[in-house]
């Protein structure tokens, strides 16, 4: 009997789950990196709360892009080396659902869980609560949005031997706009202004590569598997 | 020429590979209760002939035709009737033996844990069931493929050098295994750098530099 696309999607993403389990290692080194990163600032830089404050969003933002990268390299290049993505690329199911699915565990584990610590690193860098909601909100979209840049990336440098630094330079360029919206819309929910605008600019990046990002991963995929 | 609709049939294939000619035209047709027998000196693109055919690689020029069709045209679903053993085992380190399996065939088809543990069994690896892969002798881990590509229940069966690794009890369960698959109906292309003999029609193609 065949396998439906809701099946097999929850199948992958349920494997990828799996696997990083059994790695935690993998799993929370960019969580201990974006931890670490963050509260060294405070640390180091001495400041008074309301300078703290002023350069927090900045902090966060450029320590969650950086710690999502460093996970990003491993999304397709270690079920491409031992050959087990030829063997998800001749499922049957599409390559597409493979890299929908794939990605969207990825997201789960890096950015959602970024998400989930965010608010620890919030209070070392002095970030008040009320702010809390809209900067959760903010990295949600923003990591999600990322996670769809690195596919496309991490795609097309499964095969370079120092394919890691090339997908910096890739994804780092393409991910800047996001590190402008959601920095400004932690700032104004800091300073208590209305963050709508920067969120709404932040939605619009996340639904546009989550609608297109999947077909140019797989046709990257399709290349570098060739 | 004879054209075969309800079989494998690949015709001028072409591939290069950068500057280098790996496949120069090479034509060849598979029907069901037949086996073809891929050979020919390293490197002369047995491998890269079995990408082609399993529509991982398309090739420059040729054309490769599942019942009748071009499988470019439907590359999903003849994929979903296929079952590809590369030379390496492509298995999770990470992940038991049984688990690789269910991850890989449920994706194919529903599949029970018992179908997947009478597949271990059947290619002798039953009590490794519940070991990681990356324990697992070079073997071991190849019955495990074999296994994975049982359970498939697929038509078309490609294997890559599927005797490496194995001991004898090994080399005779996988002519067992393939003269199964072709009489019940099966075609199978397997590359391998030794005669086969098996009670079944065997044709034969060998690649040349």
């Amino acid at each position: 009997m065949k396998v439906g696309a809701w099946r097999a999607f929850v199948l992958i993403v349920y494997r990828e789950l799996c696997l990083s389990f059994r790695r935690p290692e993998h799993l929370f080194q960019p969580l201990v990196f974006f931890l670490i990163v963050t509260t060294l600032f405070p640390l180091g830089l001495s400041l008074q709360l309301s300078q703290l404050r002023d350069i927090a969003p900045g902090v966060l933002w450029v320590a969650a892009l950086l710690s999502s990268l460093l996970s990003l390299d491993s999304l397709f290049k270690s079920d491409a080396d031992d050959g087990t993505l030829e063997q998800l690329a001749l499922s049957g199911q599409g390559l597409t659902l493979i890299v929908v699915a794939k990605t969207c565990a990825h997201w789960l584990l890096t950015g959602l869980a970024l998400v989930v610590v965010s608010p620890i690193v919030a209070i070392a860098l002095g970030i008040p609560t009320a702010a809390f909601a809209t900067m959760m909100m903010s990295l949600a979209l923003g990591t999600l949005t990322l996670s769809w840049l690195g596919a496309i990336g991490a795609g097309l440098t499964i095969g370079l031997r120092r394919g890691n630094v090339l997908l910096s330079l890739i994804v780092l360029p393409l991910a800047t706009p996001l590190l402008i919206f959601g920095a400004a819309a932690t700032e104004r929910a800091i300073s208590g202004t209305s963050a709508v605008g920067a969120l709404y600019f932040l939605a619009a990046l996340c639904v546009f590569t989550c609608t297109l990002a999947p077909f140019a991963a797989t046709a990257a995929l399709r290349i570098t598997l060739e | 020429m004879n054209i075969a609709p309800d079989g494998l049939e690949f015709e001028k294939v072409h591939v290069w590979r950068g500057d280098r000619h790996v496949l120069q035209g090479v034509s060849a047709n598979v029907r069901p209760r037949e086996l073809l027998h891929i050979s020919g000196p390293n490197g002369t693109g047995k491998t890269t002939l079995l990408r082609v055919l399993s529509g991982l690689l398309r090739p420059e020029q040729g054309s490769v035709r599942w019942l009748g069709q071009s499988i470019m045209t439907f590359r999903t679903e003849y994929q979903a009737s296929l079952a590809y053993a590369s030379h390496e085992p492509a298995l999770k380190g990470d992940l038991t033996a049984l688990e690789n399996l269910h991850f890989a065939v449920g994706l194919k088809r529903r599949i029970t844990a018992e179908e997947l543990h009478a597949a271990l069994d059947r290619t002798g690896v039953g009590a490794c069931a519940d070991l990681p892969a990356r324990v697992l002798s070079a073997g071991q881990r190849r019955r495990v493929a074999l296994a994975r590509v049982l359970a498939m229940s697929a038509t078309v069966w490609l294997l890559d050098e599927p005797y490496t690794n194995l001991d004898a009890s090994g080399a005779d369960l996988v002519s067992g295994l393939l003269q199964a698959h072709v009489q019940g109906g099966g075609l199978a292309l397997v590359v391998a750098h030794h005669e086969l003999r098996l009670p079944c029609s065997i044709r034969r193609l060998e690649l040349n530099s």
